[in-house]
């Protein structure tokens, strides 16, 4: 305990330059509420202070982009009369401390973003990363999570169609839940959240505001975990930060907002996340240019004595704000009444205010009634906009030239390639079959494969014959390597794996997920992740149309490896037919469509491959990003596998993307989901076996002469690898397997290591 | 034309979806809000899937306190078919409509997958377009999905050609392996697995087809 008290705006974790950049706002001293109002806008998470210099650098544009970064979620027009809007966000710091209520809240905030578009939406996927399971905490991390998630996301009546799950050392403390949701609207129903109509209202929907989730924003997201076990030590601190989801609240408030927008009863809507009531009202006045005047006391509360700063800043879930004329207020009263959600008239839209030197710019006042005493007064895009950007030190870290010369590429394998390959093996149907992965009558392709599928069908939507395909994909050990490299990888590998169910990638959602910001080795990896994101977004034509990133994730002074997680959504422009997934049949060739051997000089790179760092080799180099090779060979199989979505007749039978834990891996995936095995001649040795680099591209067919010629056509490489059938997985003389034994390790592992009770 | 009711409670979530599959089969379909008083014009009624009231307190224990199911109860005491999928066969056993009860799956964890369904009896409106010892695959998509009764009442349904569904391979505890069960005049039916989720192979499975085509078309062969 410190003896001289903290000044107020550091408790509130402003700096002191940020306090005089308040000063020179308002020309005068801010009061403490408004201090608590910058306070929580001006966090890292609101304001993205120390990464929105960097993030300009992502491509933005396309012609199908009808909404790009800024908004509460990007949208495409995916044709037919149809946008899809997709969001992706994190829960990182809530999940570490209550795994339950964090991923819930995560999820229910997602949803708020998509349906504040207009969007019902229709999918969520979860990248989870936790630290291995051996550490008893872990396991119940992932329970916990696993079960917030579906507790949450199948009672709000949305389907979970995918996701990641990564175990590795560095989330032991800081472990990593992102969520992804996407959402579909008829194109011209779209609506921003903007705040526009001088004598509009601002109509506050959904829960009471409680204390939960105070300063969330700023004490939770914000900074790291400073004890030297992480999230442990501070769990009690720390818990009444995280806000408490209730799925059922927010399943009545998506019905009474999707049905508000259809009958055109808003002119703007926003949902009400971090930062609560102060971040919704402050944006869409900035937006708008309107100024907003807010009543306290009209804010229904969940319990007596609450100060007006915790009223405006509480992280209470499942509320939105709707922006109304006023001649809707009864029929919007009614319909809220239909759904049992409460609905209140918290704001005004006001005119807005001249500045001195002539300019029109929105106020937002805080009042205690709408003709009452004012509490606060700011501009409102000083809170929304204009916090402070920083340039922070950056430094490429002295020990990566070490890293990289302590190369597992040429080591030599000791025990049985077997043994490695099972070893390697892991089915995640333990966490997703807990998920309700079909509601709505979409799924074609589910959780578990390379890509989801889905028809792009939904209640109130155009008919269309169309399909959308999402990917979430991660790879914090190439990114450990090479944050730049390792983060076009990463795109070119979530492109591939959409090629997989036929589906052309329209367009990248972000969540840069890395170590705290104050670090220059931190925020080296940050610029360099964004560098290799735009380099390989332009090299495949890619827009970036939304994004999050999370700081400060960090415990006991170390960061996590740098995880940029990449949410990619395509389209099939005809789906009558499900892809051919892995399931190659008796007799079938089988094929490696792609270059066989990495760009670069280093054929079978084995640096940041899942082989290695099984063994605890982290060291090493990742092959360069090559988009001149991928772009022909991921167009090829996209050609194939759209051709029989479309209702084709083909002679391709089974295709996999070739991903983590290498060829080895992938074919004994395909071997297990059929219990048919395959024999291939020799390869040129572990390397090949395990190594990972994207743009290869494992397919079966019934008719190889025909397939390769197409190929070849194409100008794509490709090479028959051998012969499906038999009960085994035969690859040369490195890998003997019966198939029982691949799908019976493949399918237990996960259970198996969650159940341990060491 | 035939004209299903699908009953809408605050927190229903599959009712989008059994209104396509019943579309889909040439019937037409509309919702009916949980406080309307009255069923009239339709030919059978489909208790949705979902969390009825948020399945406070337990699945279906709040809906059955809904106005309409004392409108739903009146339509199957006239002989109408009633069909409850998932959360509606819990709302359809917490109403007296059917006999048993939908406890917490034996692993205690929610399970969404596909089940392999033996048909049992084509007695009910649900099964009455399928042959006794058909299998088929559909998935299921639940929490509280353990069918449960006491030892007199098993004995009854069996006695009663009660039991439309067994599951092939018990996911869930449910006791004698049901999945779906009849009144016993068999015009009031629920199951747990859900046929409207397999109405087509793009889907994965067509075979809830044979139930639903059954259960709309019900009201017309019984004519």
């Amino acid at each position: 305990m410190s003896s001289a008290p903290e000044p107020l705006h550091r408790a509130l974790g402003l700096t002191d330059s940020e306090l005089d950049e308040i000063r020179s706002v308002l020309r005068r001293d801010p009061n403490p509420l408004e201090l608590a109002l910058y306070g929580v806008m001006w966090s890292e998470h609101c304001s993205y202070k120390s990464s929105r210099i960097h993030l300009k650098r992502l491509p933005t544009e396309a012609p199908h982009v009808l909404v790009g970064p800024g908004e509460n979620a990007g949208v495409i027009d995916a044709g037919d009369g149809i946008a899809v809007a997709i969001r992706i966000e994190s829960h990182n710091h809530p999940s570490a401390i209550e795994p339950y209520q964090g991923a819930a809240t995560g999820v229910g905030g997602i949803l708020r973003d998509v349906f504040t578009m207009g969007a019902r939406p229709l999918a969520l996927m979860d990248p989870l990363f936790f630290g291995e399971l051996t550490d008893a905490r872990q396991r119940w991390l992932v329970e916990g999570v696993v079960s917030g998630i579906s507790g949450y996301g199948n009672s709000v009546g949305v389907p979970t169609i995918g996701g990641e799950l990564t175990f590795d050392e560095c989330y032991s403390s800081n472990p990593l839940v992102n969520v992804l949701c996407a959402g579909a609207l008829p194109t011209d129903r779209l609506v921003l959240g903007i705040a526009s109509g001088v004598g509009n209202l601002a109509v506050l929907l959904g829960s009471s505001t409680g204390r939960d989730g105070i300063g969330g924003v700023s004490v939770l997201a914000s900074a790291g975990f400073s004890g030297e076990d992480g999230a442990e030590s501070l769990d009690d601190a720390k818990r009444p930060s995280v806000q408490v989801g209730d799925p059922y609240e927010e399943k009545r408030l998506i019905e009474a907002c999707l049905e508000l927008l259809d009958r055109g009863l808003v002119v703007g809507i926003q949902d009400l996340g971090g930062a609560g009531l102060v971040c919704a009202t402050s944006e869409t006045a900035a937006r708008g240019g309107v100024g907003m005047d807010v009543d306290i006391t009209a804010v229904p509360l969940r319990e007596e004595g609450m100060q007006p700063f915790e009223i405006m800043t509480s992280e209470s879930q499942e509320r939105m704000l709707a922006i109304i004329t006023p001649e809707h207020w009864p029929t919007v009263a009614q319909l809220c009444a239909k759904w049992e959600v409460r609905a209140s008239v918290v704001g005004h839209v006001v005119e807005p205010s001249v500045d001195a030197e002539g300019e029109p710019f929105g106020m937002l006042r805080i009042r205690r009634g709408f003709d009452g005493e004012i509490l606060a007064e700011v501009p409102a895009s000083s809170l929304a906009d204009e916090a402070p950007l920083y340039d922070r030190p950056r430094r490429r870290p002295e020990s990566l030239d070490a890293v990289h010369a302590d190369d597992p590429t040429n080591d030599e394998p000791e025990g049985s390639p077997n043994e490695d390959l099972l070893d390697l093996l892991i089915d995640p149907a333990w966490v997703y079959r807990q998920y309700d992965s079909q509601l709505f009558l979409n799924t074609v392709v589910g959780p578990g494969r390379d890509a989801a599928l889905l028809r792009l069908a939904g209640p109130g939507l155009p008919i269309s014959e169309r399909g959308i395909a999402l990917s979430t994909d991660s790879n914090p050990r190439w990114c450990a390597l090479d944050p730049r490299v390792g983060t076009a990888l990463t795109v070119a590998e979530s492109v591939a794996n959409l090629a997989c169910v036929g589906a052309t990638a329209k367009a990248v959602v972000n969540c840069l997920n890395f170590g705290n910001p104050e670090h220059p080795e931190v925020m080296w990896q940050l610029s360099e992740s964004i560098d290799g994101m735009t380099e390989a977004c332009n090299g495949l034509g890619l827009p970036v149309i939304g994004g999050n990133v999370s700081l400060y994730n960090e415990s006991g002074g170390n960061d996590i490896d740098p995880t940029p997680v990449v949410g990619l959504l395509g389209v099939v422009d005809s789906l009558i037919a499900p892809p051919p997934g892995w399931a190659w049949n008796e007799g079938d060739s089988l094929v490696l469509v792609g270059t066989r051997t990495a760009a670069g000089e280093v054929p079978f790179p084995l640096g940041g491959s899942r082989w290695a760092t099984r063994r605890g080799r982290r060291g090493g180099n990742v092959p360069p990003f090559d988009a001149t090779t991928l772009v022909p060979t991921i167009a090829f199989v996209t050609k194939e596998i759209a051709a029989i979505c479309a209702g084709s007749r083909s002679d391709v039978t089974a295709v996999h993307d070739v991903g983590a834990g290498g060829l080895a891996t992938a074919l004994a995936e395909m071997a297990a989901s059929t219990g048919i095995g395959v024999e291939v001649a020799q390869l040129t040795g572990h390397g090949e076996l395990f190594a990972e680099f994207p743009g290869r591209f494992a397919m079966a067919t019934s008719n190889v002469d025909a397939f390769i010629a197409r190929a070849v056509v194409a100008g794509v490489p490709v090479v028959a690898l051998g012969t499906v059938g038999g009960s085994s997985l035969k690859i040369g003389t490195a890998i003997d397997l019966k198939v029982g034994d691949i799908e019976n390790r493949r399918r237990h592992a996960l259970e198996d290591a969650l159940t341990s009770t060491d | 034309m035939t004209r299903i009711g699908v009953v809408v409670f605050p927190g229903s979530n599959c009712e989008y979806d059994a209104l396509a599959a019943v579309t889909a089969l040439g019937a037409q379909a509309d919702f009916i809000w949980h406080s309307e008083t009255s069923i009239t014009d339709f030919d059978g009624v489909i208790l949705p899937g979902g969390f009825a009231h948020g399945d406070y307190l337990r699945p279906g224990a709040l809906a059955r306190f809904s106005p309409v199911m004392e409108a739903v109860a009146n339509f199957a005491k006239e002989g109408g078919p009633v069909l409850g999928i998932c959360n509606g066969f819990q709302v359809l056993t917490e109403a007296g409509l059917l006999p048993g009860a939908l406890q917490k799956n034996r692993g205690l964890t929610f399970i969404c997958e596909p089940t392999t369904l033996i048909v049992e009896s084509t007695r009910s409106v649900l099964t009455r377009g399928a042959t006794k010892g058909q299998e088929l695959v559909i998935p299921i998509n639940h929490f509280s999905g353990a069918y449960t009764c006491d030892d007199e009442t098993l004995r009854s349904l069996e006695e009663n050609d009660q039991i439309a569904l067994r599951y092939r391979e018990n996911p869930n505890g449910s006791v004698g392996d049901i999945a779906g069960v009849s009144n016993v005049a068999g015009n009031v039916v629920g199951l747990m697995p859900h046929p409207e989720r397999a109405m087509s192979t793009l889907l994965g499975s067509a075979d809830g087809r044979v139930l639903l085509d059954g259960f709309v078309f019900a009201p017309a062969l019984a004519r």
